[in-house]
């Protein structure tokens, strides 16, 4: 039924296929503990005594709380403990503060409001998982109900509610000076103008759950030598270890975490929610504490892939050839930041996909709503716009009436062209994966198609970098520093010089129908900008560098 | 709350425990017996990573209680192997790489095991019926199917 | 009524590795007195593979059969730190530090080899299974259990190695956007066909045909269950999954596997796969990191091809029935569109 074979024929001088080990179908190392049902996964580890923590939650999307009174869940049958807030030695951070990027921005247990459904502002200690379900229950909350807000156009209009406070705007900060991630690549307008199709769309990619086979959770217990073990099923384990330590005040040298061996993941194992309050718990008790999320909390307060909406403008010849790209796009973040900040740089470093366009411009935004934070999955910052990209390009193909697979082909980034991000593409591959499915598929390519390469054709004019590049100002925010993480000059603003504006460059089409032998590149744009500032140099470790 | 004492066969071997009230099988396979191989993914019958056999016929120990295995045969993927001699479902899940992080496999074996002990030579369809209440979210399915086709014996029936 | 066809394509490539770089892993090697090597991680197994690739990396940079290597993780105490498993970065990051941890041990135990035979180390080769000699001349050899020995217990020798790979930190400019973000990328080209009922609005897949390049594929069975397994959940995610299905509203949120739905058994569909590699320049043995980028044609290959079977757009993902039906009616009933 399904089939599978390795193309060695393609870039075989690129490798050395004789090695011993390397190549080879070696069977798994831990498939043996798979088959026989003992590999150790977090929760296979038992322990006398041990307590199950679980959470109280908001049932509001967004809202103040007036009080919590814990009295009565204290008093349950089984209860040891119940925490809140007030219990967490540093109750607020942001998952990427130990790299230094963005403000913390979340509470591990919410004190003063919630802004999702499903927040937690409590967490049940209790002998028996049942135990801390009905105590859970009697976890009393006066609420101020607030207006929310759930879609991210309408967060961002003026007067929307404020869905976390540390970014009024409901907008992350980038830089520390624009309420967007920009990519400015040549002169999209200008190049719009000249084109003889402009193509439209707008994309929507849905939230999505990782769905692990196995739910998130941790095992934290009193160790010797006044130290916690805490086993988890953490996709990261120092990233959790270093946010427990963190958020509980604690030498990192008092934490031994023990993991890898996960029940998938896919993203959704690295938030660090589980490892910090379960260690609390064994703190606070002196017992071994298990916290761990049922199915349905796995599924609608675990963090999923974070909706996106993307619009795209193309300005494409009647030849196929797309010169310029405009992007637009919205992550919904959800109430906080955790990775969602981070997707966005990624998502913009991947634009325009991987083709060659002379003219990419993109504003993307991290835009806070009242529903569940999104966080990492399976092709985290890239699966959502390359499903716009794509369907994008169905378009383009459709409106000059090309094949799409030609359009595609025509449209490639090779070896030792630019790329929007300022640098140059290597190791490119694409051409020779849409040949290989147009051959299985019985789709039959023009000789030009079926003859390009990716190591042929690139570079040249397609390797230099815009004559003149517009930038602007828009969405700047004065009085927000969301940390130095690849921020361009350690953390000064930097402006960039407005160089003298040389002539746009200009774009034909060639002769119609789509001609055989027309180069797949752009017209050659103008001599490089004399006024730019510093020379480039090439660095194998960096790419480009202005010196 | 009352604890009572449940004895029962798990994979061939006389064993007792004591389950609480309202306890289900799987955790008290997992924390009162110590059988470690059915794993908890919903607690709502709807992955099938806790199936274990009863008498032979395939369980969702999850939502089965616990004293519901009083003076039964319970069967478990940590009982699939003879000694160190494996299963031929283990050799097949092993060579055909029908697992990735390994949590759905024990599940996955024994509601194979289950088909091919009252049907020893299943066609693809009949290999897919008996598997649709276990859920994967690694391999995409297909290795496992030819894996329960290999330990079959005989392909290409379907 | 009727049942309509329609095949759709995509390609993609994918970024390898943590964007922007500043994303550390660590590796240590030893050998035990017999000859047999432990690689220390903290690197996290999650069902891709991470304890077998590395292992047959350590091996293959060893020169020793893969059998007499065991990874080890992931412990905080023993580990040494890496950032985690996301991002596509565990071959790629942790794949390079084992490299390098492992370089280190080989040339100690080459020293320890070379000692006992009394040749200068660098004339000696490993023949990848369990033995040393001079090039040239597999007479002279040593088993690496020998030399293991002599260096514990005569030389004084520790065969360890410590291995960390790090791309540097890369900044991002505010203004252009000017980064660099990786250093390598997968890549993926995909026709997916699929039938349309016009009367339900249900798209089922019925053949899925791609290629896909993803640098040296270290172990061609696990590069097959990242691609088998990760086209399914980009199936899964074109056509059945969201935890919100009336976003932006928040209503009708599943809570369990009947309501959040993926693809079954019953529902798959053929695949059939083709694997490029084209070596990275700074990938371990030249390989980048397959598991994320093989779900992400599926989706758009999908829409594609909804729309050549009935010329419904589907911008707005999942491809629900609802959505189908809608887009028909709107468009009075199936148009079909030769694309391909």
């Amino acid at each position: 039924m399904s089939m599978i074979e390795f193309r060695k024929e393609f870039f075989r001088d690129e490798r050395d296929d004789n090695l011993n080990e390397i190549g080879k179908p070696t069977r798994r190392q831990d498939i043996l503990g798979h088959v026989t049902g003992r590999s150790p996964f977090y929760d296979d580890h038992l322990f006398e005594g041990l307590l199950h923590i679980r959470c109280a939650r908001s049932p509001h999307h967004h809202a103040r709380i007036r009080r919590i009174d814990v009295s009565e869940a204290e008093r349950s049958e089984g209860v040891v403990r119940v925490l809140t807030g007030k219990d967490v030695p540093r109750n607020l951070n942001t998952l990427l503060s130990l790299l230094d990027f963005g403000l913390d921005d979340e509470p591990l247990l919410a004190e003063t409001k919630c802004a999702y459904k499903g927040e937690p502002v409590a967490a049940v200690i209790a002998t028996s998982e049942a135990a801390a379900r009905a105590a859970v229950k009697k976890v009393r909350v006066d609420w101020d109900v607030l207006p929310h807000v759930l879609d991210v156009e309408e967060a961002i209009r003026p007067g929307a509610p404020t869905v976390c406070e540390v970014y009024p705007g409901n907008k992350f900060v980038y830089h520390g000076k624009y309420d967007h991630q920009k990519l400015r690549y040549g002169d999209v307008e200008a190049a719009f103008r000249q084109a003889d199709h402009i193509v439209e769309g707008r994309y929507q990619m849905s939230p999505i759950e990782q769905a692990p086979m196995e739910t998130c959770g941790a095992i934290a217990a009193p160790e010797v030598n006044d130290r916690y073990v805490c086993y988890t099923g953490t996709q990261a384990l120092f990233f959790s270890l270093g946010t427990a330590a963190k958020v509980l005040s604690m030498p990192s040298s008092r934490l031994h975490f023990v993991g890898g061996t996960v029940g998938g993941g896919f993203g959704g194992k690295v938030d660090s929610i589980h490892e910090p309050i379960a260690i609390l718990g064994a703190m606070l008790t002196g017992k071994p504490c298990k916290f761990a999320w049922d199915r349905e909390e796995e599924m609608q307060v675990g963090a999923p892939r974070g909706a996106e909406r993307w619009y795209l403008k193309d300005g494409v010849m009647k030849d196929g050839r797309i010169i310029a790209r405009q992007f637009t796009g919205y992550f919904d973040s959800g109430a906080y930041t955790r990775l969602s900040s981070y997707a966005i740089i990624k998502g913009v470093g991947h634009l325009p996909g991987p083709y060659t366009i002379p003219n990419v411009s993109a504003n993307v935004y991290c835009v806070y709503t009242n529903r569940t934070p999104a966080t990492a999955m399976r092709g985290f910052g890239i699966t959502g716009v390359d499903f716009a990209i794509e369907a994008h390009m169905d378009k383009g193909a459709e409106a000059v009436g090309m094949n799409p697979i030609e359009f595609r082909i025509l449209n490639a980034y090779r070896d030792g062209d630019m790329k929007a991000h300022r640098r140059e593409a290597k190791n490119c591959a694409l051409v020779e994966c849409c040949q290989v499915v147009a051959e299985k598929a019985g789709v039959r390519l023009s000789g030009e198609a079926a003859a390009a390469a990716s190591t042929k054709g690139g570079g040249g004019e397609r390797g230099r970098l815009p004559a003149h590049t517009v930038t602007d100002q828009d969405g700047r925010v004065e009085g927000i520093d969301t940390g130095g993480y690849a921020r361009k000059g350690g953390g000064a603003s930097v402006s960039v010089p407005t160089p003298p504006r040389p002539a746009a460059p200009q774009y034909q089409s060639a002769p119609t129908p789509a001609p055989q032998q027309a180069a797949p590149t752009p017209a050659p744009p103008p001599a490089p900008d004399a006024a730019r500032k510093g020379a480039l140099r090439f660095s194998s470790l960096s790419g480009f560098r202005r010196r | 709350m009352a604890k009572k004492p449940v004895t029962f066969t798990l994979n061939g071997r006389e064993s007792a425990a004591f389950a609480e009230e309202g306890q289900n099988l799987l955790d008290f396979l997992r924390r009162s017996v110590g059988d470690l191989s059915p794993k908890y993914g919903c607690g709502q019958g709807g992955c099938g990573g806790c199936t274990v056999l009863i008498d032979g016929e395939p369980h969702l120990s999850c939502l089965t209680l616990a004293e519901a295995a009083a003076g039964r045969k319970v069967e478990t993927a940590s009982g699939l192997a003879t000694g160190p001699v494996l299963h031929r479902l283990q050799e097949a899940f092993m060579e055909r790489f029908a697992a990735q992080c390994g949590f759905c496999t024990p599940g996955m074996l024994v509601s194979a095991k289950a088909l091919l002990d009252r049907n020893p030579r299943p066609t693809r369809e009949e290999v897919i019926e008996a598997l649709s209440g276990n859920l994967c979210r690694c391999t995409g399915y297909e290795p496992i199917i030819e894996a329960v086709l290999d330990a079959a014996g005989e392909r290409a029936r379907a | 009524m009727a049942l309509h066809r329609g095949r759709g394509f995509a390609a993609i490539n994918y970024p390898i590795g943590m964007n922007l770089g500043g994303d550390p892993s660590q590796a240590l090697v030893h050998s035990n007195p017999d000859g047999k090597f432990t690689v220390a991680l903290s690197a996290i197994d999650l069902g891709q593979g991470m304890k077998s690739v590395t292992r047959q990396i350590a091996a293959e940079t060893l020169g020793v059969p893969v059998e007499d290597v065991y990874v080890d993780t992931a412990d905080s105490d023993t580990g040494p730190h890496d950032m985690g498993s996301f991002a596509s970065r565990g071959t790629h990051r942790v794949g390079n530090a084992v490299m390098r941890a492992a370089e280190e041990a080989r040339a100690v135990m080459l020293e320890a080899a070379a000692e006992e035979l009394e040749v200068d180390a660098a004339d000696l080769v490993t023949d990848g299974k369990g033995n040393i000699h001079v090039k040239g001349a597999p007479s002279r050899s040593i088993t690496t259990m020998a030399a293991a020995q002599a260096a514990q217990f005569r030389q004084g020798r520790t065969i360890a190695g410590r291995g960390i790979f790090l791309i540097p930190l890369s900044e991002v400019d505010a203004e252009t956007g000017e980064m660099t973000p990786v250093s390598t990328f997968a890549h993926a080209a995909m026709i997916v066909e699929v039938e349309v009922d016009d009367e339900t609005g249900e798209v089922s897949v019925l053949d899925v045909k791609s290629a896909y390049e993803v640098g040296r594929a270290l172990n061609p069975k696990l590069v097959e269950q990242q691609l088998r397994g990760g086209a399914w959940m980009g199936m899964s995610h074109a056509a059945w999954e969201t935890t919100e299905p009336y976003y932006p509203a928040r209503d009708h949120g599943p809570v369990d596997f009947n309501h959040y739905l993926m693809p079954g058994m019953g529902d798959l569909a053929p695949h059939h796969i083709s694997v490029l590699e084209r070596p990275a320049a700074d990938g371990p043995f030249g390989g980048k990191g397959p598991g994320e980028m093989c779900a992400n044609p599926v989706l758009p290959a999908v829409v594609n091809a909804v729309y050549e079977a009935v010329g419904v757009r589907i911008d707005d993902l999942p491809v629900t029935p609802e959505k189908v039906l809608r887009g028909l009616r709107a468009q009075g009933g199936a148009k079909p569109k030769k694309r391909l």
